[in-house]
């Protein structure tokens, strides 16, 4: 099920925290949602389970309109909302049932769900512990299992992974990838490694607006631009190399790295790339080449550039 | 109806999990019973086999007992966002609220229930008009209904469980006791809507065995006003 977002704006008194944006999310897609603390991330999310009315744009999932066919939407949304709120006195086995009854799960099948749903979790062990027993780790995965209990077309998570150790962490995103192929999901977080780890397509917001929008490589190639080479050349003279390198047609500035008398670094002009030739220029000349590192752009640095203006 | 009985069924059983249950039916069953049977103005005292008695403790009994069962139906929701949970379910809000009052009123009526050997008892000592019981004990539910309205709509108002507490007290105790007491002191027409708003005029007529439409009209009017005005409070909530 498809989910549109058009022109979707929502002011708290005179600030907006989130400014016209329009996206679309695909069936079979996972979409990242990136940004800063108050960039609008929560407020979109709870606009599209319709929980927040928002002040302009429409939303649509699936063929449903959001503000004309709530109980529609709420039908077919898995929700696991910031902080992943539960009632604390009840156990996990009879919660997850009270959420599969409001989902009006067919009666017969309920026990099956919840089974199925344990398992999954990982909740075997906890299940007839009630939730103010569990921890944090745990109670992240009762919240899980209650978002998609009724196995639903939209999957909308708002920080999974938060609180949970490194193997959880591990299994919860394997989880989220194998229902993102058949299911629509949209997750939020502000870990950039799960994000990129987990999604097929990232989405920067910040202040309210979208300011990038791709996978994970397009938003590095948007951001990296230029090839950017380290280079450590031994039994040379640095005053004769660093014109060769210039000198090579791909290469746009070869410099000394500061503080060092045999590494260098080399940018390349826009789309191309200067490995075989800095290969070939030292093989000419009988220079010992012992390094050539590409710089890799790091999503943190995209992030930084792209939240921080 | 299915959503409504859902909800009304895990408010239920939060009731007797959290032991607030036992807590409200000893509390209110020792208290009743002490005035009922054994201190001051008792029944033996009266000497007449009615459970008037009883129904004025439980007239005020019920008053501040009701506000402490609902005092966190909805703050507490809200105070821990479990409201956002339950709302992005395929639950509308009046579902939510009215499975709430439902939950909190049958807890009553179970409380009312385990008061039915005092009447047991008491007719087997005299002649009892039964049909004043009966009416009595309606009378009790229909005030129960009402202030049950009434905490549940002080509740939605904050996310702290005393704020709805005395605020459920607050409100309540205009319709329970002072515009019957101003209904007495001012004559006319302002006497007459006192009296009209006041929940002891109705509560007493009801409770003396006479059934009359303007009382049942009060009764299920201050109900839906009540909750309707929580259901704004809700919405107003969740799309601000």
């Amino acid at each position: 099920m498809d989910i549109v977002i058009e022109r979707l704006t929502k002011k708290y008194g005179v600030q907006r925290a989130v400014d016209d944006i329009s996206f679309r999310v695909k069936t079979g897609e996972v979409l990242g949602f990136l940004g800063p603390n108050g960039a609008g991330k929560t407020t979109t999310m709870k606009a599209i389970t319709s929980y927040l009315v928002p002040d302009a744009g429409e939303i649509h999932v699936g063929e449903f309109s959001v503000f004309q066919n709530p109980e529609a939407v709420k039908k077919v949304i898995g929700y696991l909302p910031e902080h992943n709120p539960l009632y604390p006195e009840m156990a996990v086995i009879d919660y997850l049932r009270f959420v599969a009854e409001l989902h009006g799960i067919d009666k017969s099948r309920i026990r099956e769900r919840i089974l199925e749903m344990v398992t999954v979790c990982g909740l075997e062990g906890e299940k007839h512990k009630k939730i103010n027993e569990l921890s944090k780790g745990y109670r992240q995965r009762v919240g899980l299992a209650q978002a998609m209990i009724h196995d639903p077309e939209v999957l909308i998570l708002d920080e999974p992974t938060s609180g949970l150790d490194p193997n959880q962490i591990v299994e919860i995103r394997e989880l989220i990838k194998k229902i993102g192929r058949e299911k629509t999901v949209i997750l939020s977080s502000h870990i950039l490694a799960e994000v990129e780890a987990t999604c097929d397509r990232i989405l920067i917001i910040s202040k309210g607006k979208i300011v990038a929008d791709g996978t994970s490589d397009d938003l590095r190639k948007h951001a990296q631009g230029k090839e950017i080479l380290h280079l450590t050349i031994e039994d040379a003279d640095k005053n004769e190399v660093i014109p060769a390198l210039q000198a090579l047609d791909t290469v746009d500035l070869a410099d000394l790295t500061k503080g060092t008398e045999n590494r260098y670094e080399v940018q390349s002009r826009p789309e191309l790339s200067s490995r075989k030739a800095v290969y070939k220029l030292c093989v000419e000349k009988g220079w010992v080449l012992t390094e050539m590192t590409p710089i890799v752009t790091k999503l943190e640095d995209i992030f930084h550039e792209l939240t921080m203006n | 109806m299915r959503q409504v009985w859902i909800i009304c069924k895990r408010e239920l059983n939060s009731f007797f999990d959290s032991l607030m249950a036992y807590v409200m039916l000893i509390a209110f069953l020792g208290f009743t019973g002490l005035f009922t049977w054994l201190y001051v103005a008792d029944i033996f005292l009266r000497n007449e086999a009615s459970l008037q008695v009883f129904f004025g403790i439980s007239y005020w009994t019920l008053f501040f007992f009701i506000p402490a069962l609902t005092m966190g139906q909805l703050a507490e929701e809200n105070r821990s966002g479990t409201i956002e949970l339950l709302l992005t379910k395929p639950v509308r809000d009046r579902q939510v609220i009215v499975g709430k009052f439902l939950s909190t009123l049958i807890l009553i009526a179970i409380a009312l229930a385990c008061t039915i050997p005092y009447y047991i008892t008491v007719a087997n000592l005299g002649p009892i008009d039964h049909g004043a019981v009966i009416s009595g004990y309606l009378g009790l539910l229909l005030m129960s209904a009402t202030y049950v309205a009434i905490g549940i709509f002080a509740s939605s108002i904050s996310n702290n469980q005393i704020v709805g507490f005395l605020l459920a007290i607050f409100i309540g105790i205009f319709f329970h006791w002072v515009f019957g007491m101003l209904a007495m002191g001012i004559s006319g027409i302002f006497g007459e809507l006192f009296n009209f708003l006041s929940t002891q005029a109705h509560f007493d007529s009801i409770s003396r065995g006479v059934i009359d439409t303007k009382d049942l009209i009060y009764f299920f009017s201050m109900i839906t006003v009540s909750l309707v005005a929580t259901e704004g409070i809700l919405s107003k909530k969740h799309s601000s």
